[in-house]
């Protein structure tokens, strides 16, 4: 057995190295989002095409790269030009698909940040103090998760009407409740160590203790479900663009590009396909990227979630 | 047992109680309820007439009374009349209930009858093929969005394969089961998904204790080791968290019921009330899903406190 595995030729180490790397390390997840954030801020630059305004309504339906499409006897070829094809009105899909991914990076971001320290705080507080406010929030926390997200979400948009601002704040209060669980119940475990016993003892006060002594042992797990969190935001941010009650158009939203594409699917599939298999690509790479997260960081949490 | 029923029921009472006050807050939050039934330009309505609309629907009392009036009115199923449609919002969702319950009920056993297996399959077979097929069909079901699964299932087996038909119900005599398999497919993927990693997580947990290895020193069957004492135990983590799925599931049942046309309770809350800002009909059909995942979660605890006895205690 020796004598076989030293007589690898050194491609095969390198190439059996490399694959161990990528089994450790969250390599392509990495490339994916680093690829996202990428077109997130520099969007607008490295768009090929304008991904608002209609710029030749003949190139509409162009297939993608590769492609022929024939509507009677007028047949259409995708061109390097269009490398995804155009959609119903000859805008770029790419472009859009581009262009689109700064919403959903923005929108995730900051419901994210907003759930995670409004979460955060709230969890180690209640389960800091504990008694009638911990009741309350707990309350509080079973009942949202009885509210049907979506419906609510459009009972906002009905009375609010859609804008950026009411879908950032729905999706930060469908985050927050996450994070309020788990930092709760690690808080309540924390509290009973001695090293808190003897921080209250010296005179801290309960936001020294809460800031110093609690918030270094829950961050990691506020960290893991945030990166759990993220893909379902992108995911629930789409779905309500699909819907119709999220981002309002013009805004090219990846959720709004499926719905747009969707009334041609059977004739134009690239336009409703190319938004879908970004959404999934982003979603699952975050997934994935989550669960590396909370093995590497905080393995205790496997059983919570 | 009894106890812990009572004590989960106050918890369903004051989760309703909630529910509905976070609606009815909404509702007043925004501004003032009159102006969703009458539109800007007023048709032309007096001050009086405001007024007195105004006092027709009670906003001269104070906040708190008009709350329990409110409620009274929910409690008893009177949602108001429909603003488009001339009809009350009880009959109106009565009527569409029944292909809601339909829909989840058949995405609910795909979940089940994939979730568990292929979670038992892949934990018994760990690091082999079918673990492997287990969670890619996992991952694709958690990270695919539903809506976009649902237009893809319509693209691929209705409109290139026709082998099924493209989702809408159509009218009750040409129902078939056919209508059935894409839409409960892409209402129970995700669910599957969640109830597949949870089951093979317990399972490899479970099948690694002491009194599975007991058993099968005992000279119990592999088999009957793996389906009956571990599942067994296996399969608390996938229930507690049946709760939470069941949000999701809801949720589901409106983008699915959107995609495929499918005439339920989620497919009028868009198509009819929200696209058509009809009020009322929106605030039933809410309150109806609650409804629904309360009801659904009380029967998760149920089924849990059942196979948990230490649950019942606790």
């Amino acid at each position: 057995m020796e004598l076989t595995t030293t007589a690898h030729p050194p491609v095969i180490k390198q190439i059996s190295g490399v694959w161990n790397f990528i089994r450790q390390w969250p390599v392509i997840p990495g490339i994916v989002i680093a690829l996202l954030i990428f077109m997130g801020i520099f969007g607008p630059q490295i768009a090929p095409h304008d991904p608002i305004v209609i710029t030749s309504i003949l190139d509409r339906h162009t297939p993608p790269v590769g492609f022929e499409v024939c509507a009677g006897a007028k047949c259409k070829t995708g061109s390097w030009e269009h490398p995804l094809g155009t959609d119903h009105v000859g805008r770029d899909v790419l472009s859009r698909i581009i262009v689109g991914s700064r919403i959903s990076l923005i929108v995730a971001a900051i419901s994210l940040v907003v759930g995670l320290l409004v979460g955060t705080s709230i969890g180690m507080i209640s389960g800091y103090i504990g008694g009638v406010f911990d009741e309350i929030v707990t309350r509080i926390v079973d009942i949202w998760l009885a509210l049907p997200f979506l419906m609510v979400a459009l009972l906002a948009v009905l009375i609010f009407g859609s804008s950026l601002i009411v879908v950032f704040c729905l999706l930060a209060v469908l985050s927050w409740v996450g994070f309020v669980r788990v930092v709760r119940a690690q808080t309540l475990q924390l509290k009973q160590m001695d090293y808190v016993d003897l921080a209250r003892i010296a005179g801290a006060s309960p936001i020294r203790i809460i800031l110093f002594h609690i918030l270094p042992g829950v961050i990691n797990s506020a960290i893991v479900i945030a990166t759990l969190n993220v893909g379902n935001l992108i995911l629930a941010e789409a779905t309500l663009s699909f819907l119709g009650a999220g981002i309002p158009p013009p805004t090219p939203a990846w959720g709004v590009l499926i719905s747009e594409g969707r009334e041609y699917v059977s004739t134009a599939w690239w336009q409703t396909v190319f938004p879908g298999v970004g959404i999934f690509l982003v979603v699952m790479s975050l997934n994935f990227l989550g669960d590396w997260t909370r093995d590497r960081f905080d393995p205790r949490l496997r059983q919570l979630t | 047992m009894q106890r812990f029923l009572i004590r989960r029921l106050i918890f369903i009472v004051i989760s309703l109680l909630g529910a509905t006050i976070v609606i009815f807050s909404m509702t007043r939050l925004a501004h003032d309820p009159r102006e969703l039934f009458v539109p800007d330009t007023g048709y032309g309505m007096s001050e009086e007439q405001w007024i007195a609309l105004g006092d027709k629907m009670g906003f001269n009392r104070p906040l708190p009374v008009q709350y329990l009036l409110w409620l009274g009115k929910i409690l008893r199923g009177d949602f108001g009349t429909s603003i488009h449609q001339e009809l009350e919002v009880r009959d109106i969702i009565f009527s569409k209930m029944g292909a809601t319950i339909q829909l989840a009920i058949g995405g609910w056993l795909f979940a089940i009858l994939m979730g568990v297996p292929l979670g038992v399959v892949a934990a018994t077979q760990r690091g082999g093929v079918w673990d492997y097929l287990s969670r890619g069909f996992a991952l694709f079901g958690q990270a695919l969005p539903q809506f976009w699964t649902g237009i893809m299932a319509i693209l691929i087996f209705a409109v290139l394969l026709q082998w099924l038909p493209a989702g809408t119900r159509g009218d009750e005599e040409g129902l078939s089961i056919k209508h059935y398999i894409l839409p409960c497919i892409v209402l129970g993927w995700p669910a599957a998904a969640g109830i597949m990693r949870l089951t093979r997580s317990a399972m490899l947990e479970v099948l690694d204790s002491e009194f599975v290895k007991l058993a099968r020193a005992k000279g119990v069957g592999r088999v009957e080791v793996i389906w009956k004492h571990a599942l067994k135990n296996a399969l608390i983590p996938p229930l507690t968290s049946a709760l939470l799925l069941m949000a999701g599931y809801l949720n589901g049942a409106l983008v699915v019921e959107t995609v495929f046309s499918w005439p339920g309770i989620g497919w009028i809350a868009l198509n009819r009330a929200v696209y058509d800002n009809d009020f009322p009909l929106l605030q039933g059909t809410v309150f109806t899903f609650i409804l629904f995942y309360l009801f659904f979660a009380l029967l998760a605890d149920i089924l849990y406190a059942v196979i948990d006895p230490r649950i019942r205690y606790s």
